[in-house]
């Protein structure tokens, strides 16, 4: 097989795009796919400093990677999670990357706030995976808003955004298919812009991206990942992409660019401010704080049942 | 040959010659879902690996 762009031996075949590349060809096709996206979709300007979500893993790395190599501006914040060996490996591969490019990053310890994951779901009854995003969710925009960042990129790749809308299509989740864009612009004082410059390119372009790269990525999944639903959507989705490529490409794109308009009457008041911390909420309080002082109540009790009683007279 | 299943670490010898494809249908994986790898070089699907060959099987789709 050989190169679409210079004939040479061909290392990846694009199905969906009917294409193959050499490595150095790749990785210019690659990067011009991402600029694409971000011009298209007018992430952020050439000025602007971009705060990029990074998680260890081969999304967020290659999209800082990317980034860089396009010329824009850019710092990492990373989440130390608490989830043992697979968050401590994590940070170690994000620290090493952002030291090798001299890259500023900004890493907040949950476990240091009290609030690793496993405390937050352990202590709530939620999944795992859902006290990760909330915790997620506040941090990024707080880390964003408190160094003054307008733009959050996330390394969200088409697989991401094509399991999400399947997700979202199945149980007709109208709220969220009005929001389910590339780009969101913000909607309070205390939340920055939101996008994905990945959202055109598959999670094995990624992988292939960020191997040519010699980015050293965390291999091993999320302990918490194992039977997630996002993997059932995807591999429904990746047996239809097998059977007829492009599918993944034209059930995202198509729905942005004909099916979110019929969405856009349900999009829910803008947020109000939590009386708490001052982030944005959907009610008194955000539904971080709401996870914290479940969290703090809940160790208040257990503290109180769990106190020695006093030595006998 | 001798391939290498990440993230599973898992070890698997498959014998004879084949074709990229025939090996990721035995593994059971979908195509577009794993780098394969030999040496410091991907190999596409219609490639051969010999019999006295090891590569690499990454999976590359992530839960998270």
């Amino acid at each position: 097989m050989k190169c679409k762009r210079c004939r040479a031996t061909a290392e990846v075949q694009i199905r969906h795009h009917h294409t193959a590349f050499c490595r150095p060809c790749f990785i210019v096709y690659f990067q011009r796919q991402v600029q694409r996206a971000i011009e298209k979709e007018r992430m952020f300007a050439p000025q602007e400093e971009v705060l990029v979500a990074v998680s260890g893993g081969k999304d967020s790395l290659a999209l800082w990677d990317v980034l860089g190599e396009l010329g824009y501006r850019s710092a990492g914040v990373h989440l130390a999670l608490g989830i043992g060996a697979y968050s401590q490996a994590s940070t170690a591969k994000t620290e090493a990357f952002a030291q090798r490019r001299q890259l500023r990053l900004l890493t907040v310890k949950l476990e240091e706030e009290g609030m690793g994951v496993p405390t937050m779901a352990g202590f709530t009854n939620r999944p795992a995976c859902a006290a990760c995003g909330t915790a997620k969710r506040h941090y990024f925009d707080r880390v964003a808003i408190e160094n003054g960042f307008p733009v959050l990129a996330t390394g969200h790749n088409l697989d991401d955004e094509a399991a999400r809308l399947l997700g979202n299509v199945l149980r007709w989740q109208v709220h969220y298919l009005a929001k389910q864009s590339p780009m969101l612009e913000s909607t309070h004082a205390r939340f920055v812009r939101k996008v994905k410059p990945l959202f055109r390119v598959s999670e094995y372009e990624t992988a292939v991206y960020a191997f040519f790269r010699g980015i050293d990525y965390i291999v091993d999944e999320c302990p918490n990942s194992v039977g997630a639903t996002q993997l059932v959507y995807k591999e429904a989705l990746n047996r239809l992409e097998a059977a007829m490529p492009g599918t993944k490409l034209s059930f995202v794109q198509e729905f942005l660019r004909v099916g979110r308009a019929a969405f856009s009457g349900t999009i829910d008041q803008p947020p109000s401010t939590c009386e708490r911390c001052g982030m944005p909420a959907f009610g008194t309080i955000c539904s971080f704080c709401s996870l914290v002082r479940e969290v703090e109540s809940k160790q208040a009790r257990r503290a109180v049942t769990h106190r020695p009683s006093p030595p006998a007279a | 040959m001798h391939i290498t299943l990440l993230p599973q670490h898992q070890q698997v010898d498959l014998p004879g010659r084949h074709r990229v494809s025939e090996i990721l249908r035995h593994l059971g994986l979908l195509p577009g879902t794993a780098m394969v790898i030999r040496g410091d070089l991907l190999v596409t699907d219609q490639e051969f690996i010999e019999a006295d060959e090891a590569i690499e099987i990454r999976n590359v789709i992530s839960g998270g």
